[in-house]
């Protein structure tokens, strides 16, 4: 080592600070002390700017993703294990297996170290959790006042299993709709610890890798899985918007048959927000041509993240693309886009 | 969920849909309601009740949504407050896109650089202003009865506080003399260009000022009131006690929203508004234009908290997007779809009209849940995106 010597960071009361940022030996420290423990693997043992490694496909997926959540830390996660499972969910809507990731972190200079740790060894958790290592990264401090604390980007990349075509633009008409759970639970959790807003609730994020829940959907729909997304800002109602435009069908709901939890509802109720435009982070909604859709669901039901895993309606054909919905009240309705902004920085 | 799902059940509403129907045959005419209130727009749309209620039963969306009525002269001079360098104005989610002159809303403004902050109740406006001693926080304060309370409230809280630097833009208007100007506009009374049979009528500005105030209005046009609960059921019961008084040929204020609305109102609240606001001589309001004793504004007392005292606020004359037509959609002559813009260049994305912004404004509710009824131009299938 020719690098001075230096005295180990104070994590419990320690700052980030911008030399933290600068490449020299402050930021060696960092990466030592904070992120090498938490993140561990061969990969980044390595000590290089990259991360080189070999994969058995023709085909691979990869998508990247900004985190700004407002607040850090909120019931049923943070910003580390978001960071996480938002890419590895990007991936497995391609019905792929996510292999690899990369984390870049924005630091607000005066950041606490220990909330940065507290984030560090999430993002570990939620990687060795998924099976998905975070092999390569980067750091960048800015001045005080110039970010919120921490903003992560995480990209990734995965694997496509030979024979499987999962595309939004491919949903069809007669295509059911699945949806693997409750709506409305992360955006609501997220809502009751903003400062502004502050209400008590049991509720927690559902924030969670989706990857096994994929596989098992893929294991039983096979090519009949025609597309999936996970309804995250902007909730079902603009996931199910977006894959009308982009695959040029109707959709058909039915309000009755989406679950949603009774504290949600009360919640959204209070808010006055619709829970369809809530953002969710565990959960996603599949189209399946119908001869296999019972079996996809029944899979679902079988894996701990689609138990309550519901057919919600169909796609249908309609040169408008519109978004319905038979109310439990009997009557019908459009499933709009919302407008504006619900709540910023809600991932 | 308790006390909500009961008023959203699907049988009962089928059962009441027949009642409805049957009464309707009966009588063997047509039927025209306006609901006042935004709210009731928003629950007709959202749950889809005209498609439960027989072709003879019309609804009519009145101009009972706060951020549609508010003119064009007061969003800009609500602008220009905040784009002075010492003020913090503070105002409720919608009111934030709502377009001023030139397309200009509060939300640009902060964008270009003025200090607008969004805020669940009028009582955050006094912590902001202890908190932030230094600024000047003016509360944009909208809304019919029912957020006029809230502001005194406010008002009564920095007073005892002695917090000196919070201050109230007065916009809160008056319901019964928007439904009388409703009534007595040439379109219902002279031409018989509208037609109303009755108003179905306002449930949260009930609660605080009772029933009573519509008695007058009810007796001197001949038309029914029944006063009714947001929820979609509480709307259905009201058409079918609507139509019970027009077959009876009886012209009565009824009360179906009984578990919050009492004849008198709330007393407290209506003791803290006397004690505070008094009433302009007029008020303009978007689409029904100049209306006499139809806005609040404070008492020379409390003249410590008005925004248009301390900052000399001047009546501006707003300009209208040309083809913009929430005038005649707020007093029920036009139907949103009747407007050019709508949907073409006026959607809740970016609306040109007040009526498209709030979720409870006719035309945000009807592009938001029904446009799917309606034979449309190219650009209308688009949507959304």
């Amino acid at each position: 080592m020719n690098r001075p010597a230096r005295r180990p960071l104070d994590i419990r009361a320690g700052r980030v600070e911008l030399a933290h940022g600068a490449g020299g030996n402050a930021m060696a420290q960092l990466i030592a002390q904070v992120f090498q423990p938490a993140l561990d693997n061969e990969w980044l043992r390595r000590g290089n700017d990259q991360a080189a490694f070999d994969v058995d496909s023709r085909r691979m997926v990869m998508t990247t993703d900004g985190y700004v959540i407002s607040p850090l830390f909120f019931p049923g996660g943070d910003i580390g294990s978001l960071a996480v499972h938002g890419t590895v969910n990007d991936i497995s809507m391609a019905g792929a297996v996510p292999r690899y990731l990369s984390a870049s972190f924005i630091l607000e200079e005066g950041f606490a170290l220990a909330d940065l740790e507290r984030i560090a060894r999430s993002m570990g958790e939620a990687a060795r959790e998924a099976g998905v290592p975070v092999v390569t990264g980067d750091t960048k401090v800015v001045e005080r006042g110039k970010a919120d604390g921490v903003f992560i980007c995480t990209t990734g990349i995965g694997v496509v299993p030979p024979g499987i075509d999962v595309s939004v633009e491919r949903a069809r008409p007669g295509d059911q709709i699945l949806l693997s759970g409750s709506l409305g639970d992360h955006g609501v959790a997220i809502m009751s610890c903003r400062h502004d807003l502050r209400f008590e609730t049991e509720l927690t994020s559902d924030s969670a890798p989706l990857h096994a829940l994929v596989a098992a959907m893929v294991a039983a729909g096979g090519t009949a899985l025609h597309a999936m997304r996970d309804p995250t800002r902007g909730g079902l109602a603009a996931t199910l918007n977006e894959i009308a435009h982009q695959a040029g069908v109707g959709i058909h709901l039915r309000e009755s048959a989406i679950p949603i939890k009774p504290a949600v509802a009360a919640a959204c109720e209070l808010l006055g927000l619709d829970p369809l435009h809530v953002a969710n982070e565990g959960k996603l909604v599949a189209f399946v041509a119908p001869e296999a859709a019972q079996a996809v669901l029944e899979a679902m039901r079988a894996q701990p993240l689609g138990r309550d895993a519901a057919l919600i309606g169909e796609a249908v054909a309609d040169p408008h693309r519109f978004v319905q919905m038979t109310t439990g009240f009997g009557g019908g309705r459009i499933v709009d886009w919302i407008a504006g902004e619900q709540l910023p920085r809600i991932c | 969920m308790k006390h909500v799902d009961e008023y959203r059940d699907g049988r009962l509403a089928r059962a009441l849909a027949e009642r409805i129907a049957d009464a309707a045959s009966r009588g063997g005419g047509r039927y025209h309601f306006m609901e006042f209130c935004g709210g009731h727009t928003h629950a007709i749309s959202r749950y889809g009740l005209e498609d439960l209620l027989p072709e003879s039963v019309q609804l009519i969306h009145g101009p009972g949504c706060p951020v549609c009525v508010l003119p064009v002269g007061r969003i800009d001079s609500a602008i220009r407050l905040a784009e002075r360098p010492e003020v913090t104005l503070c105002t409720y989610g919608d009111m934030l896109r709502v377009p001023g002159s030139r397309g200009v809303s509060l939300l640009r403004a902060r964008a270009a650089g003025a200090d607008v902050r969004m805020i669940y109740s009028a009582a955050d406006a006094v912590e902001l202003a202890r908190a932030e001693p230094h600024r000047e926080v003016v509360l944009f304060a909208i809304g019919f009865e029912t957020t006029t309370p809230p502001t005194a409230l406010a008002i009564r809280l920095a007073e005892r506080l002695g917090v000196k630097n919070f201050t109230v833009f007065c916009n809160h208007v008056l319901t019964p003399s928007a439904i009388q100007n409703i009534l007595e506009s040439p379109e219902v009374r002279e031409l018989g260009r509208v037609r109303i049979d009755g108003f179905i009528g306002p449930s949260h500005v009930s609660t605080i000022i009772g029933s009573t105030p519509y008695e007058f209005f009810a007796e001197e046009f001949a038309k029914p009131v029944v006063i009714a609960g947001f929820e979609p059921l509480d709307v259905l019961q009201a058409v079918h006690m609507l139509i019970r008084q027009v077959n009876d040929g009886r012209h009565e204020v009824e009360i179906q929203y009984g578990r919050a609305v009492r004849p008198e109102g709330n007393e407290h609240a209506k003791a803290d508004v006397a004690e505070l606001f008094e009433l302009r001589k007029s008020f303009e309001w978007r689409g029904l234009g100049t209306v006499p004793y139809s806005a609040l504004r404070l008492k020379r007392a409390y003249a410590q908290f008005d925004a248009e005292r301390r900052f000399e606020l001047e009546d501006l004359p707003g300009r209208e997007v040309p083809g913009c037509q929430c005038g005649a959609v707020l007093r029920g002559v036009k139907r949103p779809p009747d407007c050019k813009l709508f949907g073409t260049v006026c959607t809740p994305e970016t609306p040109m009209g007040s009526c498209m912004v709030s979720s409870e404004g006719a035309c945000a509710a009807h592009w938001t849940y029904k446009r799917f009824r309606e034979p449309r131009p190219a650009a209308l299938a688009e949507g959304g995106a």
